[in-house]
């Protein structure tokens, strides 16, 4: 008797154990196919696009600028708007970003100082894009009356991907072991002479590769210099930050916005190349993140 | 210390107290303008108003923000659909399935989702993915401007926020946990769903909530494709109008540098600030927890 119930019991645990092993093979074929279907709307997007836009890229729509005509219109004027504010953002961003960031890391006494600081940026890093843009209307726009310009779309811009700058330096300068500091100090150099001539050489892979992903992500911003009053429909490059702009993805809402059907290639057209533009510099930050993991062994 | 050292620290500490100024500004900038339009409109029209017609002649004008709202919260409702399932299922094949090489592989790769530009999502989701879906349910009545598409497709958007945070903190789970589970015999799924998601939990709840807030504060996505009607509907068939997308729109348009229209992109904004940054401060406030367990 008690060995049959053991039996029937063996066979109960065998029929368990065999459902445990389905439930588990089945579940590893739903988490690839989760997987894949993150990996496919991105490769139906690309295709998608290409499909939609790649004939209409050439010499010409890269050289035209707007026009009331979808055949005549071309990408010049967004193009060189998006030059015009890569160049200012970088040149007020990194700076400041990069200084914040040695400041955090280096100087910073842990205290209510450095925590409010430390909540503060990632509480600024949360705020949604329009807002800045709001802000950007607000302060540069009207109270220092810079208007609708390249400079105010940069210093909006540069607000905007601070808090990526200075996190991506403080997570550089922390890979720089203690004891190049110390080394640096005990020779006698001042705090700044190392910083400079020690720290900042060993960790500037990092802080470019985080600053250029900041760079990227400002490139596909839209709605902040959309409120901020960028043109829509403008066609010359501006010859001067204190000059009215567009800028790639403003010239593609522009175009999306349009009810004709050329206007809408038009549109993938330019998102061919924002994207272009977009991949080669990620593709450039993460490149320098594997060549320097690779070089620097401490 | 030399005068120049103490110059160099001062710049390098102005250059961080802009953070503080940058929040100050933003605070200051919405409370100014939404006082001015609170002078105007009262708040509890404001908050309990079920229509909202700002542009419209003065005896019709509605400033009640419910409709903008249920137009948010039904995009980012849809996109969470899609991005908390399908996140937390590859975060959990990622750490503890696939092999290295295949996470190596598959991470960066979701890792491009979050770096496409908006814009392109919302052109994605007007140009092809509302017309793949009237096109594959026919009985279906979907009009060209609608929730159900952009919120998919921000779904997508915010995937790679969701499984890449997710599965940090199902990584950081210790081996030991998993090693105890594997030795009483469990499989894989066991251990993953009864040991090491409830050991994550608080980690995947950071990955939400700052996804959820992400997908509020989404703003081109929704202006290309939900459409530019508010209306109070939580139909997803419908087209509907999100805070951030009455903001485009309005600033778009030509708008009186003084009317009340103009103040109520600020009240807006201002909406958008207080959710979004309470959701940050649950995450902020969850996360602080969680790295002390683990400590």
């Amino acid at each position: 008797m008690a060995k049959k119930l053991g039996k029937r019991m063996r066979q109960k645990q065998v029929r368990k154990n065999k459902w445990y092993e389905y439930q588990d093979k089945s579940y590893k074929f739903i988490a690839l196919a989760a997987t894949g279907i993150g990996i496919l709307v991105l490769v139906v997007l690309l295709w998608d696009v290409f499909s939609d836009g790649f004939s209409r890229i050439d010499l010409k729509f890269l050289m035209d600028s707007s026009s009331r005509k979808a055949k005549n219109a071309g990408i010049y004027a967004a193009l060189g708007g998006t030059l015009w504010i890569m160049a200012l953002t970088t040149l007020i961003a990194f700076p400041i970003g990069i200084g914040a960031g040695i400041y955090l890391e280096e100087y910073n006494t842990k205290g209510r100082m450095s925590n409010l600081l430390e909540i503060n940026i990632s509480n600024l890093a949360g705020i949604p894009s329009i807002i800045y843009g709001l802000l950007g209307l607000e302060i540069f726009s009207r109270t220092l009356m810079l208007g609708d310009t390249a400079i105010t779309g940069a210093l909006t811009l540069s607000l905007l991907i601070l808090p990526i700058i200075i996190v991506s330096t403080r997570e550089a300068l922390k890979t720089v072991p203690y004891n190049l500091r110390e080394a640096s100090l005990a020779l006698g150099a001042t705090k700044w002479q190392t910083i400079w001539y020690q720290i900042l050489p060993a960790s500037i892979p990092g802080i470019v590769t985080g600053a250029i992903l900041a760079i990227s992500r400002a490139i596909g911003e839209t709605a902040p210099l959309i409120v901020i009053g960028a043109a829509t429909y403008i066609t010359s490059v501006p010859s001067w930050p204190n000059e009215s702009f567009t800028v790639l993805p403003i010239q593609i809402f522009y175009w999306i916005g349009k009810p004709q059907h050329d206007f809408q290639v038009n549109a993938a057209a330019a998102i061919i190349i924002l994207l272009a533009i977009t991949f080669i510099m990620n593709g450039a930050a993460v490149y320098l993140r594997y060549r320097w993991q690779k070089k620097i062994k401490w | 210390m030399k005068r120049s050292e103490k110059v160099i620290e001062s710049f390098l500490f102005a250059c961080s107290l802009l953070t503080i100024l940058t929040t100050a500004g933003i605070i200051s900038v919405l409370l100014f303008e939404t006082a001015r339009f609170f002078q105007v409109v009262s708040i509890w029209d404001f908050l309990t108003d079920t229509e909202w017609s700002p542009s419209f002649a003065k005896e019709q004008q509605h400033f009640g923000i419910m409709p903008l709202l249920a137009g948010t919260f039904l995009t980012t409702f849809i996109a969470m659909a899609v991005a908390v399932p399908l996140g937390i299922t590859i975060a959990v094949y990622l750490s503890e399935y696939a092999s290295s090489r295949v996470r190596q592989i598959v991470k960066p790769v979701l890792e491009i989702l979050a770096s496409i530009p908006t814009i392109v999502y919302g052109y994605f989701a007007l140009a092809f993915v509302t017309p793949l879906i009237q096109h594959l349910f026919p009985g279906l009545e979907l009009s060209n401007f609608n929730a159900l598409a952009p919120g998919i497709i921000m779904g997508i958007m915010i995937l790679p926020l969701v499984s890449s945070l997710s599965e940090d903190a199902l990584y950081a789970v210790p081996r030991t946990l998993r090693e105890g589970s594997y030795a009483m015999g469990a499989t894989k799924f066991q251990t993953a769903f009864k040991v090491i998601i409830p050991a994550a939990l608080s980690g995947i709840a950071v990955s939400i909530i700052l996804a959820l807030s992400r997908a509020v504060g989404e703003t081109m996505i929704v202006a290309i494709a939900a459409g530019n009607k508010p209306t109070l509907t939580f139909n997803p068939l419908n087209q509907v109008q999100t805070a951030t997308t009455y903001i485009v729109q309005t600033v778009n348009g030509d708008v009186a540098n003084d009317s009340i229209e103009y103040k109520t992109i600020y009240a807006v904004g201002m909406s958008l600030f207080v959710i979004t940054l309470l959701l940050n401060n649950i995450s902020f406030w969850l996360k602080k927890r969680y790295q002390q367990v683990y400590k």
